[in-house]
């Protein structure tokens, strides 16, 4: 009997280092670097009459201090990381901006010193004259267009998408009810708990250019720096060591000090990094989810939905380096768990003066699932049947898969769900529930969802078993608190029959695995965890074809087990592993660690050159698993929650949360993504906000004031898993890093609506918004 | 300055933070600065035994006191201390980021109340935020941490 370890609570491989504080973060590699400062834009919107860096040149101790005009990559716009043809107006930043400003911290000036605080000094010495421009801050002014963010994009328009499924107008036209919505939701912040930091080196010896970077994607700031820099991509590495949480925005790229830190370290000959701090980072870093959604809903009596229409404006910010990725995802999950058979969604991006937006986790989908699941329970209520009852009618059923919806999806496919079971997600979400609680000012919140995870292009990994018998496998994403580790190790282990703790696993060094794309959109474990299976795989064949020769038998008739290739049925019958890796690579010169087996006066298994034609040496291989399309992970949130009608202080009472990701690979490890992404979504429904003023700038830029939830505001989360496997990968598993957040909005909103009989059609609330908007309801209910 | 048991050249800079001392003078980087103005709890340290941000604090401030940091918790090739070990069995860590400054600030919580009620858990780790795990692994951890330390 072999010991599976997929499905297993494995104690983290991470903890240890992490624990000590031995953990190694980008700002903790010093040696001897320089230190830099970014000068920002106070300004949301101006025109830049000069800047004068004299003094700050002049301040002793600074070595650099670089503006536009200094770069030879000045004067090139930064890439649109995914072009659309939609994308008829699209629009990127500079390194450091020359001529105009477009949203408050966009990078003007880079300082670089023998310290921080001197570089922090010379900063300040920085003079840039601005020459303040009208300014667009909402997704509904950038719609008035009364000023341009741009003045070459008219309406501030970047791209407008207009997708049918059916025919919406005869539906709705027919439809026994209809009914119109209203729907806001505003921008929010990841706010992972170590801001952004870069460090590099270059080597005029090796010619070599080494970065670490608390990026969520390696392998592409390396292909980007390699085309900026003009030097082939073995010259350049980039390392994304232990990153302190990513949650979207750290795959943007290039953030300003990620060419800025490495050119200036070419420049200058000597290591230099940046550490952000944390007013900054509220700023520079990318946000997400304003969006205002127009809704109208056609359905029958019994509370079948006939027809949608959405059309919605998003927020895009300043620039759109992302290009529209986060409204297509909205336009392809709005319908959800849900059939909607008639469904027509047009968007329009916007510009706005703010930060640009990418991915914050959930990456459109949380105010996707606001606008449906709000929308279902305006249903209920108006035909009078119970909310569960109304999600029961529309659910597509799971002999309906695979289920196509008829939109575009964010991998140029079209949405077709794989797999789920989404009417058993809802039952054991309502039973584990229970009754209503005994009380007053007790609402229940619902909401279902979807989520494509998984896209690709690819992920790749490397798996070799070293001639101690221990194995070291390698991909190209890196982690940010997701356990890839030990998950990876698991799948390792169990296709090698070893130990997981003899697996150990390196993630997101180019040094390792230089190819893949990068850890987002809750495509880790499908993409980057079927490729170590894979791998994984082929070492096994591997080591029983090395085995079979030395064992004189048939390579179908072993098994890896026990840290051995033995002979199925016959355990004695054996190699070890190290034995087999040993063999793998036939030496003239024994090195120790048992090598004196492979070399040539040894007996060998078969006549022949030792290493036959298209053989190559090493117990290794490289493997690579590339997606045919999303694998669609899904679930059902519900909570009893209880708001104080005289303070408006929400207290949830019960939480449960029923899940799909397929096949679990770690319940520890998915448990603690969807207890965190919960956690993040009680934030950002009821506690956090950006406060941006109408010149657009931010006016809590600190934790003091933007208010992320500590442990006494989350409550204890209920999980179950169902699993139902994707059958799109040979795991069967489907991504989960996001799930936890996404329904969360729609569940509190549903919940306080249900509790204080005020409809809920905004995000994110307070204690204030549900002051006054219990204030105006009684107030329009006293004057009606 | 003593630091984790052991002398060390007092900070050169007056306006030396302590969180900076300990990461760059010292090269003691386990305690992580996440937003320096006090809130986020990252740099929590002990000092004389109680958890302190080390953020809030000049270095030369911490002179003749006993400053402990996480690394000061398990030497090397020792186990775990219990609370660290607490948080290993609990899943109490993702990006580890926030983890030194929760562990020290528990230490801090155990040894004032060795057996803490739920609200003196929620009491004592509300200075500390953390974005991965949503508090629950870090309340069982706490939890854990108080059996072990028996």
């Amino acid at each position: 009997m072999t010991t599976r370890w997929f499905g297993e609570r494995v104690q983290r491989a991470e903890d240890d280092r992490l624990l000590r504080g031995k953990g190694r973060f980008t700002d903790d590699i010093d040696d001897g670097a320089l230190e830099s400062v970014l000068v920002r834009s106070p300004y949301a919107h101006a025109r830049i009459r000069s800047i004068e860096v004299g003094a700050a040149r002049m301040l002793p101790g600074v070595f650099a201090v670089y503006t536009a005009k200094d770069l030879p990559f000045g004067e090139t716009d930064l890439p649109i990381l995914i072009p659309h043809p939609n994308l008829t107006h699209g629009r990127t930043q500079r390194c450091l901006a020359s001529e105009v400003v477009r949203y408050a911290g966009e990078a003007v000036a880079f300082v670089v010193a023998e310290s921080r605080a001197i570089a922090e000094d010379a900063a300040e010495l920085v003079d840039v004259d601005y020459e303040p421009l009208p300014v667009v801050i909402t997704p509904e002014a950038a719609a008035r267009a009364d000023h341009l963010v741009h003045d070459d994009v008219p309406g501030n328009v970047a791209a407008e998408m207009v997708q049918e499924k059916g025919n919406v107008a005869a539906a709705l036209e027919s439809a026994p009810r209809r009914k119109r919505f209203h729907f806001r939701y505003e921008r929010g912040a990841a706010s992972p708990m170590e801001a952004r930091a870069v460090w590099a080196r270059w080597s005029d010896d090796e010619r070599k250019l080494t970065v670490y970077d608390s990026t969520q994607s390696p392998t592409s700031i390396r292909g980007g720096l390699a085309v900026l820099f003009g030097l082939p991509e073995s010259q350049v590495e980039v390392i994304a060591p232990d990153v302190g949480g990513g949650f979207g925005p750290k795959i943007m790229l290039f953030y300003p000090d990620e060419l800025l830190v490495p050119y200036a370290a070419v420049h200058l000959g000597r290591p230099v990094k940046w550490t952000e701090d944390r007013q900054e980072h509220f700023t520079a870093v990318n946000q997400e989810r304003g969006q205002v959604h127009e809704v109208e809903v056609g359905y029958d009596d019994e509370g079948h939905v006939l027809a949608l229409d959405d059309d919605f404006i998003h927020d895009g910010g300043a620039y759109t380096p992302y290009g529209i990725i986060l409204p297509i995802i909205t336009a392809g999950q709005v319908p959800g768990p849900y059939r909607v058979p008639n469904y027509r969604v047009r968007f329009r991006d916007m510009y706005t003066n703010a930060t640009p937006t990418s991915p914050y986790r959930g990456a459109g989908r949380p105010h996707a699932c606001f606008v449906m699941e709000r929308t279902l329970d305006a249903i209920a209520a108006d035909i009078g049947i119970d909310r569960a009852e109304v999600r029961r009618r529309n659910l597509i059923q799971p002999d309906e898969f695979p289920y196509d919806v008829g939109v575009g999806w964010q991998d140029g496919n079209t949405v077709v769900y794989d797999s789920g079971n989404y009417p058993k997600l809802l039952e054991t979400a309502l039973e584990k529930l229970g009754p209503r609680p005994a009380g007053e000012n007790i609402g229940m919140g619902l909401g279902m969802y979807v989520e494509g995870t998984g896209v690709g292009p690819y992920e790749g990994a490397h798996v070799q078993v070293l001639v101690s018998g221990k194995v070291v496998a390698a991909t190209g994403i890196p982690s940010q608190g997701q356990a890839h580790a030990t998950v990876w190790a698991q799948v390792v282990a169990d296709e090698l029959g070893v130990d997981v703790r003899d697996v150990e696993v390196t993630g997101g060094d180019t040094r390792r695995f230089p190819w893949g794309v990068g850890t987002f959109a809750s495509r880790g474990a499908v993409t980057a965890g079927n490729a170590m299976h894979v791998a994984a795989r082929m070492v096994a064949d591997k080591a029983k074809k090395i085995a079979a020769d030395h064992l004189e038998a048939d390579p179908a008739d072993l098994e890896l087990a026990g840290g051995a290739v033995r002979v199925k049925g016959s355990p004695q019958r054996g190699i070890p592993l190290a034995a087999v890796a040993v063999l793998s690579n036939p030496v003239r010169y024994a090195f120790g660690g048992g090598t004196e087996a492979a070399t040539q006066f040894t007996p060998r298994a078969r006549p022949g050159p030792p290493l036959a034609d298209g053989e190559e040496p090493g117990l290794e291989a490289t493997g690579y698993f590339s997606p045919a399309g999303s694998a669609w992970a899904s679930g059902c949130h519900a909570a009893w929650l209880r708001i104080d009608p005289k303070t408006y202080r929400l207290e949830i009472l019960k939480y449960v949360v029923v899940h799909d990701c397929g096949k679990v690979i770690n319940p520890m490890v998915v448990e603690g993504q969807i207890e965190g992404g919960v956690a993040q979504g009680i934030g950002g429904a009821f506690y956090e906000r950006l406060a941006y003023d109408s010149d657009g700038q931010l006016r809590n830029a600190s934790f003091m004031e933007f208010l992320m939830p500590y442990s006494t505001e989350i409550p204890q989360i209920e999980i179950e898993h169902i699993e139902t496997p994707s059958p799109l990968n040979p795991l069967g598993v489907k991504g989960v890093g996001e799930a936890g957040v996404i329904p969360v909005g729609a569940v509190i909103a549903s919940g306080i609506e249900d509790a204080l009989g005020i409809p809920i059609t905004e995000m994110p609330l307070s204690p204030l918004k549900l002051y006054e908007l219990s204030t105006s309801a009684s107030t329009s209910t006293s004057t009606r | 300055m003593r630091i984790n048991g052991f002398d060390h050249y007092p900070p050169q800079d007056a306006r030396r933070l302590l969180s900076d001392y300990l990461r760059h003078d010292v090269g003691l980087t386990g305690t992580h600065v996440g937003c320096e103005h006090g809130v986020c709890g990252c740099c929590t340290i002990l000092l004389n035994g109680a958890p302190v941000r080390s953020c809030l604090m000049l270095a030369v401030q911490a002179e003749g006191h006993e400053v402990t940091t996480i690394e000061g918790l398990a030497p090397d090739g020792e186990p775990l201390h219990a609370v660290q070990q607490a948080f290993h069995e609990c899943h109490g860590l993702q990006c580890g980021f926030c983890t030194p400054g929760f562990v020290m600030s528990v230490v801090g919580l155990l040894a004032q109340h060795p057996h803490p009620t739920d609200e003196e858990i929620d009491e004592g780790i509300a200075g500390n935020l953390c974005r991965c795990t949503g508090y629950a692994s870090i309340r069982r951890a706490v939890r854990r941490a108080a059996e072990l330390s028996r």
